[in-house]
């Protein structure tokens, strides 16, 4: 299930294997090493196309190819690896990449806002999100200390901007 | 001192809500304790080996009297009536029911403590100087850019899940550290450069732990208004980069000894090169805003001694020992930094009542400027006394147990809490700083300064890495066992201690310890310090003495 645009929603990409067929017109999102070794091909195809990064791998690395891209999924193999975090910052504040990036993975109720504030627009999540309503874990803290990619005020310039 | 304002506080109430909502659902079943640890970890609540532990940060050290009262209160309704400062100059309540957390952190919220980020893998406490703003040898109160950091690091989204913990120092006085920047994940001295402007000297990869590491210089000079941008290049290289496949491989320093420090600094300056450094600038202004928080108090000058204050330093031993050891020249004439000792003699080094706590407030609101600071050594300052005000002070510190005239003296010992208490440690720490004291207490002043540092496992809490004397607990078929090192320093010195030989049983460390010191004592030079008269003949003495009348292999004496 999706936590997206504050609500919960369906999945409407396949992800895709490496060894699985690329069907006509389909939303698919491809790992980065199909996406090396295809990548003129995927690049041809008439449908939307999506990114799945590894943790490991710079999205600097990718340059402009980021804005064909639809969906870029970062991986949070365990909620403590907060490498994704910054991989998101890249994305957004670097390379000014503006498709849906989505958290994948460990992802908990108690991650989101951070995740939010790096760039993180969609959320994988299990079915216990609703009934604990996850939605509610976006508003707990509304003073932030620090400029992010939700651009959202932080408490050093409005200081300045009230003083 | 900092005073929070209205988002200060309303970010505090906010996370004390939130985290009130967390042990809520943990206490009903909705978190696992696996997916609650984080969490509570990111409040500085640790599961020790008999309860609770809440570990409360004194951000750099720095406490007002209420503020002091307030740890009072909390020891008294949720513990056993005393805390314990650390080394990381926060204070730890070691009986602590979860379901009176929340209402904890709600009593420490309403006079700006807290206890977030005491814990977990993200930035720690941030250290200082103790004598900031009172040290004539500074260039600048590192209190401001301390805050600064505070705020920064707090909830940072990007840096909550670091590979490790990360902990930042700062200190203004470069020729005599008192705050261990070069043990430090990060370490900045405030320095002038040579157009004469003020800025930093970043140092990275330092650090104690298992594999201990002296930091190196990463940036010879920091403009201040990049204070910011630069730490977060800093971070975005270790986040990205920092070993997460090994516990004891994730710190900094073994990122930094990876690299080299020459790639280190080439990829942090590329990181910063890149980034749009001018969204966390620090404008002049802004600088100014958190230097205000700190001006200096209005302290008169006044002569250091008049005919009255000599007649009483003469007339009594006692005081005069104490005005010796346990005061320090302040910038002011006529006033003096003064440190009331956490280490009784035979006691447990960090060890500080309610009933203490509360006369240390009231202290520091008498005689201090209400200013109250704690040290790395577990110590606590009163930055701000009058030298004509020392004698009264005095009186009142002597029969409430805090006025020992041991600082810098072989019984002003650092230990962790040890297996005692924690459920990483392998060897029991307090009681061998307790025995130590009680057998050096009498010859400390002929021993002079020396420094005695003990940690109960290799996670090296109790510093014993930089110790002088080191002594490290390890486990040897269920027995205690105890390693000794020689030579380290935590200061401007900075140096690491080496092992001496095969570690020594419990019952076997006062006898070495005074074999040790005998030799320093026998062989010293006028004026030299232990650790001058260590580097000057090397480890063989030492060494001959300690080894000469015990058999060489360790199970012989583990019987």
């Amino acid at each position: 299930m999706l936590l997206e645009a504050g609500e919960f929603r369906a999945d409407r990409w396949r992800h895709l294997g490496d060894d699985e067929a690329l069907a006509d017109g389909e939303t698919v999102t491809v790992s980065h090493a199909r996406w090396l070794r295809e990548r003129a091909a995927l690049i041809g195809r008439n449908a939307a196309l999506g990114l799945r990064l590894p943790n490991d791998v710079s999205p600097v690395t990718l340059g402009e190819d980021i804005h064909r891209f639809a969906l870029i999924v970062l991986n949070f193999p365990r909620f403590t690896d907060g490498r994704a975090y910054s991989q998101a910052r890249l994305l957004r504040g670097r390379l000014g990449y503006r498709g849906s990036l989505r958290a994948a993975g460990n992802v908990l109720r108690d991650q989101l806002l951070f995740m939010r504030r790096c760039g993180f627009d969609a959320f994988e999540v299990g079915e216990r999100a609703v009934a604990e309503n996850w939605l509610a874990a976006f508003d707990e803290v509304d003073v932030f200390f620090q400029p992010a990619e939700d651009q959202l005020p932080w408490v050093l310039r409005q200081r300045r901007a009230v003083a | 001192m900092y005073r929070y304002d209205a988002y200060d506080q309303r970010f505090l109430e906010e996370r004390v809500a939130q985290y009130r909502d967390q042990v809520r659902r943990r206490l009903a079943g909705q978190l696992s304790e696996e997916e609650f640890k984080p969490l509570r970890l990111m409040n500085g609540l640790y599961l020790q080996l008999h309860a609770y532990m809440l570990r409360v940060a004194i951000p750099y050290g720095t406490l007002a009297p209420e503020q002091m009262r307030m740890l009072a209160h909390v020891a008294r309704r949720y513990d056993r009536g005393w805390g314990h400062f650390t080394t990381r100059t926060n204070c730890q309540f070691n009986w602590i029911k979860l379901e009176e957390t929340p209402d904890i952190l709600a009593d420490l919220a309403t006079v700006q403590l807290h206890a977030i980020q005491t814990s977990g893998n993200s930035f720690r406490n941030t250290t200082a100087d103790p004598w900031a703003g009172a040290a004539a040898d500074e260039i600048e109160d590192p209190r401001p850019y301390c805050e600064i950091i505070r705020q920064w690091s707090t909830l940072h989204p990007e840096f909550s899940f670091l590979p490790r913990k990360f902990k930042i120092a700062v200190s203004a006085a470069k020729a005599a550290d008192r705050a261990a920047v070069k043990v430090h994940d990060i370490g900045l001295y405030i320095v002038r450069n040579e157009a004469g402007e003020v800025g930093f000297e970043v140092l990275v990869g330092g650090g104690l732990g298992r594999t201990p590491v002296i930091g190196a210089t990463l940036r010879d000079f920091l403009p201040k208004r990049h204070l910011l941008s630069y730490l977060e290049a800093i971070l975005r290289v270790y986040n990205q980069h920092g070993r997460r496949d090994n516990l004891y491989k994730s710190r900094i320093k073994i990122l930094v000894q990876h690299l080299g420090i020459a790639r280190m600094r080439e990829a942090v300056e590329a990181e910063w090169a890149a980034m749009d450094n001018a969204a966390l600038a620090l404008s002049d202004e802004t600088i100014a805003d958190f230097a205000r928080h700190f001006a200096p108090p209005d302290l008169p000058p006044a002569a250091e001694a008049d005919a009255a204050f000599e007649a009483v330093l003469a007339g009594n031993k006692q005081f005069a020992r104490w005005v010796e050891h346990n005061t320090a020249r302040h910038k002011v004439p006529g006033h003096a930094i003064v440190t009331l000792s956490l280490k009784p003699y035979g006691r447990p080094p960090g060890d500080c009542t309610a009933e203490q706590m509360d006369l240390v407030a009231d202290l520091a609101d008498e005689y201090s400027q209400g200013e109250i600071r704690l040290t790395h050594e577990q110590n606590i300052v009163l930055p701000h006394v009058r030298r004509s005000d020392l004698w009264a002070l005095w009186h009142r510190l002597e029969p409430a147990g805090l006025g020992t005239s041991n600082i810098g003296l072989v019984t002003d010992i650092i230990a962790c809490p040890g297996l005692d208490y924690c459920s990483l440690a392998t060897a029991r720490s307090i009681p061998i700083a307790e025995r130590l004291s009680r057998h050096l207490a009498a010859r400390e002043d002929e021993i002079g300064e020396l420094k005695i540092k003990i940690s109960g496992c290799i996670n090296a809490c109790g510093h014993h890495h930089v110790g002088h004397i080191g002594i490290l607990g390890v486990d040897k078929n269920g027995e205690e066992f105890y390693q000794i090192t020689l030579g380290g320093s935590a200061d401007q010195d900075a140096a690491l201690g080496a092992i001496i030989g095969p570690a020594v049983s419990s019952a076997e460390v006062t006898n070495a310890i005074d074999q040790l010191i005998e030799v320093y004592l026998s062989q010293r030079a006028a004026g030299e310090r232990f650790n001058d008269t260590y580097r000057r003949i090397g480890a063989a003495p030492f060494k001959a003495a300690l080894y000469a009348a015990r058999p060489a292999r360790e199970p012989a004496y583990a019987a």
